[in-house]
């Protein structure tokens, strides 16, 4: 079995599987319960500044979007930091360092825009022997109002200043974690970078509203008859996480900068495009808390066996697919593919005719001859892969190149049809 | 041979009747619905909707039920066979919609159309909320013979346009074979009584039962009083085997049985043969025999002349009746019955020789004929159609088990009800 051992910012950790910071890291009692699951670290729920502890709604906290199997796809919670007395948390997290000296122990903080604040709390922190800080610069609801986390991320020049001031207070790497609530994630990202930040985490939660109540028509769910936007996570979310990993390690002058990734993995195949898109670790939260701590088996084993298949060291995996990603304008405009749907695999049901009939481009038949069949007219298919994407039946349409490997490829900053395009060949 | 006949009520005991009359298959909760739903491709051109004989938009109203918009998946179903609810009982799916389905080419498992048409429309027979309205009067009247399946369909229409309809039925309540034929464990709880009362509840119908035409009113009235005639009687009589011995006691047609079983307030009252003949290949013979079998007979045979493959009950019937514990004999044609009085077995003449079984009881299943008619054509004693269901007579139209394409489901006797109808309605408008 492939060796997942995993430093992060020299914190090492038994497996590149950390829980996010969440209900799940909320307390001694569940990080005791996650490490004897097998978690390789963890990144304790948020800490706020010494004083009256957080108030949390007594409602619902939580929402999910369901399939008809009421598997969660996506979920949303309106939960603030942790609620529990600062101290109580320091004595917890300095002996849960104590109990597991080899799983990474990592403190989310959240401190009001003052560099006291920062001078005063972080050694605190560090006093417990905690691994590292991540800066909570995320959460999109309720603490946000009160001019911290969200409100704090979406501003480059805020997130430059408390992460210098973090530096300043801090011996241990600091990360700083990233809301995704933001036109473009490179100025957070690199504004992070500017204050000094040892990496970036990210994503943090999506703001949303999961739906309305179709007996009341007002929003759900709500307190006392009124709701509020939470913060969206889960499988749903991966795909935007997944852009914005890939943004920050493919740009230049973010590159160098290490990245936890987090969103929506919910299995070991979700760890690898976080991997392979440049993220160095995953942290995971909703996943643990739709199925339980249990998931790291899958998680562990899984990455494993994939990088045995592969013979692949963990390293190697890591950005591994980051150089195939580009902008559009460099795509080959000269490569061509078409769709080919296997006859023997087709279940005749038609997906892929109505799909391309109704809402693209007309290149399937329904019936050849008389027969009900559905194959791909070749002059029409565009090679959009709608007709793969609905399929029900894995593998019977598959994308086959047709143009030749050896014909010059073309992109949009060459192409005749761009006014802009490159002139220096002409 | 001077043996009495072994033929008792009780021989189980009332909870043991009770479970083997309980639903055959029971219904979906709305979890089990929903996810199911999801099983549905959605096809283009649904093959399932070729294969229904009424024509039901199968994908669009498992698609409803799928968005939980169960009232409007009922009025899909409705719309294309007011016996939706019936037919999700009684249709042989697997040879129909579900043998149709395009989940069949790779996992052999169909999504379960039948159980998610009778999900969506139990609960409108249960609330008894409509979902047509009739049109404005139009003054035509319409005489409906016969309250089985076809006759209700072609009345429920007829309603619906505007036509007032008046129904003679030759039994004490509505409903044909769905309250006197079908096996009971297929249509619990008083389900055949409860959908015809949902399906007369649109209103503009009258019904005459225990009006039998012929006996108590003449096609050749109907037609003078009536703008259109409508015949659905279905095969009123029993085929008789044509073999010795054929009129001792103890030889039963099996419709008569059943429809004495259908009736019953007490199954465990019902007399029972310890060993019981069936003879026949289709579906009234498989309904006799697993029927006799959950009353209690100890040995249940299932006689038919010619092979499995041609037996008319489907596969999943001839299944049934063997895990019920029916032992299945074919290509045995009755020679004759044997006993003095009463029936003790009877002589069939195999390709293999000959052989006898003992029996209490022989239930005859051999299939039904019309039970003749003055007035229309006939072929192979079935009423002659066109493709709007006209007969040779005019203004009359006919459909169901008694015309020449009937094939013995209810949910085609729903069709030709419904097409008479439409056609009825168009014949009408150009008076």
């Amino acid at each position: 079995m492939a060796d997942l051992k995993s430093t992060f910012l020299g914190i090492e950790s038994p497996n590149p599987f950390w829980l996010a910071s969440a209900p799940p890291t909320d307390k001694a009692y569940n990080v005791n319960r996650a490490f004897e699951a097998g978690w390789g670290g963890v990144v304790w729920k948020t800490l706020g500044e010494e004083g009256p502890p957080i108030v949390n709604v007594s409602g619902p906290r939580y929402s999910a979007l369901h399939s008809n199997e009421r598997r969660v796809i996506g979920f949303n919670n309106i939960e603030l930091i942790t609620d529990r007395p600062l101290q109580t948390n320091l004595d917890e997290i300095r002996q849960i360092k104590r109990d597991w000296p080899d799983r990474a122990v990592v403190v989310s903080v959240m401190l009001p825009m003052n560099e006291e604040a920062w001078a005063k709390h972080l050694p605190m922190i560090e006093d417990t022997g905690a691994d590292g800080l991540e800066l909570n610069f995320g959460c999109p609801h309720g603490m946000s109002e009160r001019g911290m986390g969200a409100a704090v991320g979406q501003v480059p020049e805020y997130i430059q200043m408390a992460t210098e001031w973090a530096k300043s207070a801090a011996k241990i790497p600091v990360i700083v974690k990233l809301t995704p609530n933001v036109a473009s994630i490179l100025p957070p990202a690199k504004a992070a970078q500017a204050g000094g930040a040892d990496a970036v985490s990210l994503i943090n939660t999506v703001n949303s509203i999961m739906r309305v109540n179709y007996d009341t028509l007002t929003m759900y769910p709500t307190t006392g008859g009124m709701g509020t936007h939470g913060g969206y996570c889960g499988e749903a979310v991966k795909p935007i996480a997944l852009n914005m990993v890939a943004e920050i390690a493919r740009t230049r002058e973010t590159s160098a900068l290490p990245i936890s990734g987090i969103g929506g993995i919910t299995n070991w195949r979700d760890a690898v495009d976080f991997l392979a898109l440049g993220a160095s670790n995953v942290q995971i939260c909703t996943a643990a808390m739709v199925y339980g701590f249990k998931i790291i088996d899958d998680l562990a084993d899984g990455l494993s066996t994939f990088l045995d298949d592969k013979d692949m060291a963990l390293d190697e995996l890591i950005g591994k697919a980051v150089p195939s990603v580009t902008d559009w304008q460099h795509l080959n405009l000269n490569y061509v593919e078409k769709a080919v749907i296997d006859q023997d695999l087709c279940i005749k049901c038609g997906r892929c005719h109505v799909v391309c009939e109704d809402t693209s481009h007309q290149a399937i038949t329904h019936t050849v001859d008389g027969e009900r069949r559905f194959e791909v007219i070749d002059d029409e298919c565009v090679g959009c892969n709608l007709c793969v994407s609905v399929c029900p039946v894995d593998s019977c349409i598959t994308m086959k190149q047709v143009s030749d490997d050896n014909d010059a490829a073309l992109a949009w900053t060459d192409h005749p049809n761009n006014p802009m395009r490159n002139t220096e060949s002409e | 041979m001077t043996e009495q006949p072994d033929i008792r009520s009780k021989r189980l005991e009332p909870d043991e009747i009770a479970a083997n009359f309980s639903d055959l298959h029971p219904a979906l909760s709305r979890s089990e619905a929903l996810i199911e739903a999801d099983r549905c491709y959605f096809c283009f051109d649904a093959p399932c909707t070729d294969a229904c004989p009424t024509g039901i938009d199968i994908p669009a109203f498992i698609q409803k039920i799928r968005s939980d918009n169960i009232k409007g998946s009922a009025r899909t179903i409705l719309s294309e066979n007011i016996m939706g609810g019936m037919c999700s009982r009684v249709c042989p799916t697997e040879v129909l919609c579900e043998e149709a389905c395009v989940r069949n080419t790779h996992e052999e498992k169909p999504v379960e159309i039948g159980l998610l048409q009778r999900y969506a429309t139990d609960p409108l027979i249960e609330t008894g909320q409509q979902l047509f309205a009739r049109a404005a009067p139009t003054g035509k009247r319409v005489a409906v013979v016969g309250g089985g399946p076809a006759g209700l369909s072609c009345a429920h229409r007829l309603a619906t346009l505007g036509h007032d309809v008046v129904i003679f039925n030759r039994d004490e309540k509505v409903g044909g074979l769905n309250e006197y034929g079908i096996a009971a464990y297929k249509t619990v709880n008083d389900f055949a009584q409860n959908e015809a009362d949902y399906i007369l509840a649109i209103g503009g119908i009258e019904v005459r039962n225990n009006c039998a035409l012929g006996a108590d009113v003449s096609l050749t009235d109907l037609r003078n009083e009536y703008d259109a005639v409508f015949l659905g009687i279905g095969l009123g009589r029993s085929n008789d085997l044509g073999i010795d011995g054929e009129d001792k006691d103890g030889v039963v047609n099996a419709t008569d049985y059943i429809a004495e079983l259908r009736q019953a307030g007490d199954l465990s009252e019902l007399p029972v043969g310890r060993t019981v003949v069936v003879i026949g290949g289709g579906m009234t013979a498989i309904d006799i025999a697993v029927q006799s079998r959950h009353l209690g007979a100890e040995q249940v045979h299932m006689v038919y002349r010619r092979g499995p493959e041609n037996m008319s009950a489907s596969a999943f019937e001839q299944a049934l009746a063997q895990t019920s514990g029916v032992t299945i004999h074919h290509r045995a044609p009755p020679k004759r019955i044997l006993g003095d009085e009463h029936v003790t077995g009877v002589e069939f003449d195999a390709d293999s020789g000959k052989f006898v079984l003992y029996a209490d009881v022989v239930f005859k299943a051999i299939g039904q004929h019309l039970n003749g008619i003055e007035g229309p054509a006939t072929e192979n004693g079935r009423i002659v159609i066109d493709g709007w269901h006209r007969t040779s007579l005019d203004r009359v139209w006919a459909g169901g088990d008694c015309v020449i394409d009937g094939d013995d489901l209810t949910v085609t006797a729903v069709q030709h009800g419904k097409l008479a109808a439409i056609d009825i309605d168009r014949h009408l408008g150009e008076q």
